[in-house]
């Protein structure tokens, strides 16, 4: 997911074209306090009028505590993004009372309860204690993501760059993720002329269960995309075991052998995800 | 819309536009002073935006000044809109 300042034209006018599967229009931490409005204002004329294409927007809100919070809802909400962006959740409470905002801006506007989703953003350690009840809280809320520079910040890490401070923040994050079988974002890579360390970041959190990764340059696209994509080799074997699969289905048969080895339903399973990452068509196997 | 105050909004950077505002005495009219990168192209079309937003605006006594560096129609949009609230007092934001 590419980050774009959310007061920068030239940015958000061309985000779609640049490849990356979504793109998170940033009226948070990307945009100086005093120029609040002027994002707000400008990130709405966009979401109304530039298509995006099949890249999926979010719009990164800012807290309700702060003084720009429920006006970036009240001129987000109604345009109804793909996702709206919640940063520095730590609470139920909290979420509780952004839901109740939201909802109240989809009556005031006849819109439905359940197109806009949201994504709750990790950032503090309370927020890491908490993510378990914070992932389950509603059924709208269909991604977690982590930021990590935040949450190195609040944990007072002296050394954030490694990764090291922040491993068991990831850990917790993405298994209440898979609890709730929703997405699980990364946080970004902030040297952006280091991509050896980009590529290795985006394997080991690959290898962790992340889905997706936020990225704050296009350049870094192209790296992100090649360590989630699936490889030829890998796709391959899992439509044999996917084919294998439906033909011991109609025999009636649960487990059996592809290559010598042992293929049950969670096999099955992780070979269907390849292939829906891979844009397979199952119904062409 | 009542603008109270001079204000301005956007950048000089590429695809943006300074819009500065300036309320007039009432029945002073519109004076608009437009400089763009792409005045003999887009020129007229962007006087006819200006004037219509303000029309959608109410907005009849006072001066603006844009500079655009090649902006698309919504960033202008954004830009006077910002620029008119920020004059008329209902956002807060960056004042000369």
């Amino acid at each position: 997911m590419l980050y774009i300042p959310g007061n920068n034209p030239a940015m958000l006018q061309q985000g779609g074209v640049y490849g990356a599967d979504g793109i998170l229009l940033d009226l948070e931490d990307a945009v100086a306090l005093n120029q609040k409005d002027a994002a707000r204002i400008l990130v709405s004329h966009m979401l109304k009028h530039i298509d995006y294409d099949t890249c999926e927007v979010t719009v990164r809100v800012n807290h309700i505590d702060t003084p720009f919070g429920e006006e970036d809802l009240h001129a987000i909400v109604p345009l109804q993004p793909h996702a709206l962006r919640i940063p520095k959740v730590e609470t139920t409470e909290e979420l509780q009372r952004i839901l109740d905002i939201v909802h109240k801006i989809e009556e005031a506007h006849g819109l439905p309860h359940d197109q806009m989703k949201l994504h709750v953003m990790i950032e503090t350690a309370l927020g890491v204690e908490n993510v378990y009840k914070l992932a389950r809280f509603s059924p709208r809320i269909d991604a977690i993501s982590i930021g990590g520079q935040d949450l190195a910040a609040d944990m007072q890490l002296v050394k954030a760059n490694d990764g090291i401070g922040i491993d068991y923040a990831r850990k917790q994050i993405v298994m209440a993720a898979k609890s709730c079988k929703i997405d699980v974002f990364d946080t970004v890579y902030v040297d952006v002329d280091d991509e050896d360390g980009l590529r290795v970041e985006a394997e080991y959190i690959k290898k962790l269960g992340f889905t997706g990764k936020a990225i704050i340059n296009p350049r870094q696209i192209e790296i992100v995309n090649d360590v989630f994509t699936p490889t030829e080799k890998e796709i391959r074997k899992a439509a044999k075991i996917y084919k294998a699969f439906e033909r011991n289905k109609a025999e009636g048969i649960g487990v059996f052998a592809v290559d010598g080895k042992m293929v049950d339903a969670p096999v099955v399973q992780r070979a269907i995800r390849v292939l829906e990452m891979a844009d397979v068509d199952l119904s062409t196997l | 819309m009542e603008l109270k105050i001079k204000a301005q909004a956007g950048s000089f950077e590429s695809s943006d536009v300074l819009i500065m505002v300036e309320p007039l005495d009432t029945g002073a009219g519109r004076q608009i002073e437009l400089q763009s990168i792409v005045m003999k192209q887009f020129g007229e079309e962007l006087l006819t935006q200006i004037h219509n937003e303000l029309d959608q605006w109410e907005v009849n006594d006072v001066r603006i000044i844009v500079n655009d560096k090649g902006a698309l129609s919504p960033t202008i949009s954004a830009r006077l809109e910002t620029a008119l609230k920020r004059s008329a007092g209902l956002q807060t934001g960056t004042l000369i």
